[in-house]
């Protein structure tokens, strides 16, 4: 593992990406000390769940008294989009001198944030850097997660909602401005244009499935459409 | 609440059996391949679409927001982005939030 690679991943983390995913996590603890439920809890859920929408599912269908079945169930349609997000990121950072079990911890670390960032910055790092940046990026993020879910579990009842409208408004603005300034090629620009419509549209059909309908079918399409382009020169 | 962390173990454990799955059946895919570029567009077409659903169908807090407070502060966000900075990322989401804020106070 380079050192260096680690740091610089390290780095780009602690600043507007840390701050983002804290000001998630501030509202995720908010909500776990108003649902009553233990700040260890809440912790352990930011650490070994990893993703803000399955984690605000798990909080609000245990409130609800959800069936046991029920909130699993939905708690792995919302991950599923890390299949397609691992498989494309994995190939990207292999190099021969990383261990195996290298990735599978990698995989742990992935979320929304990191992997936004990390297709955003690949082209500009040597290949065999990359899994280290990802990692010094990726435990960053997570830091500041968890330590901002306890800071929102503590000050809940100080947050006032115009605080609250702010802070939930910068996890959008930091996804849109990544995704439309890290575009580089052809799968990526036509992936989040289609991708970009066919979500909303997903989402009036079948909102429990609209993330992987509308990822599938955007998706899709906008291979076929850069396939038909290619071959026509 | 044992039920409660019996819950989280399920759930971490379903959730890292995505990330897990996508490890295992990368080992053979070719980042040339045409399957990659497919699955590219896809994850690709995923992430978008849930951001686009979040700002123009959002839940939760996100939805005492209206349409207009978001299109104007996705506007500040793209124009400090791209035209004011040079893709300086701490300007453009702190422009996008700010002006949402003050939207939201004056409203």
């Amino acid at each position: 593992m380079s050192r260096q690679a680690l740091g610089q991943g390290a780095r780009e983390a602690a600043g507007v990406p840390a701050a983002v995913l804290a000001a998630g996590y501030l509202g995720f603890g908010a909500l776990a000390a108003a649902h009553d439920v233990p700040l260890a809890f809440a912790l352990a859920a930011t650490a070994v769940i990893w993703a803000l929408p399955a984690q605000l599912i798990l909080l609000e269908m245990h409130t609800l008294g959800a069936p046991f079945v029920a909130t699993v169930l939905t708690v792995v349609l919302s991950s599923a989009r890390f299949l397609p997000m691992t498989l494309m990121l994995m190939p990207l950072m292999r190099a021969e001198r990383h261990r195996r079990w290298h990735y599978y911890v990698a995989a742990q670390l992935l979320a929304l944030t990191g992997w936004t960032m990390a297709v955003a910055r690949f082209p500009r790092i040597g290949q065999a850097e990359r899994l280290p940046w990802f990692f010094g990026f990726a435990l960053v993020c997570m830091a500041a997660s968890v330590l901002a879910t306890a800071a929102g579990y503590m000050i809940a009842d100080r947050l006032t909602p115009l605080a609250r409208t702010g802070l939930v408004f910068m996890a959008p603005m930091y996804y849109l401005l990544i995704l439309t300034g890290g575009v580089r090629d052809r799968p990526a620009g036509l992936g989040l244009a289609f991708g970009a419509l066919a979500g909303p549209l997903a989402y009036l059909a079948a909102p429990q499935w609209s993330v992987l309908i509308g990822g599938f079918a955007g998706g899709t399409l906008a291979y076929l459409v850069m396939r038909r382009r290619t071959s026509d020169g | 609440m044992a039920e409660l962390w019996l819950l989280l173990a399920v759930c971490g454990v379903a959730t890292y059996a995505w990330r897990g799955l996508g490890v295992l059946i990368s080992g053979r895919l070719d980042a040339r391949s045409e399957a990659f570029t497919w699955i590219s567009c896809v994850a690709y077409a995923m992430i978008a679409g849930l951001v686009a659903r979040m700002l123009v169908m959002p839940t939760g807090a996100l939805a005492e927001t209206t349409a207009l407070e978001r299109a104007l502060g996705s506007a500040a966000a793209l124009a400090a982005y791209f035209w004011l900075t040079r893709r300086n990322l701490f300007a453009g989401v702190l422009a996008g939030a700010t002006a949402v804020w003050l939207l939201k106070l004056a409203g």
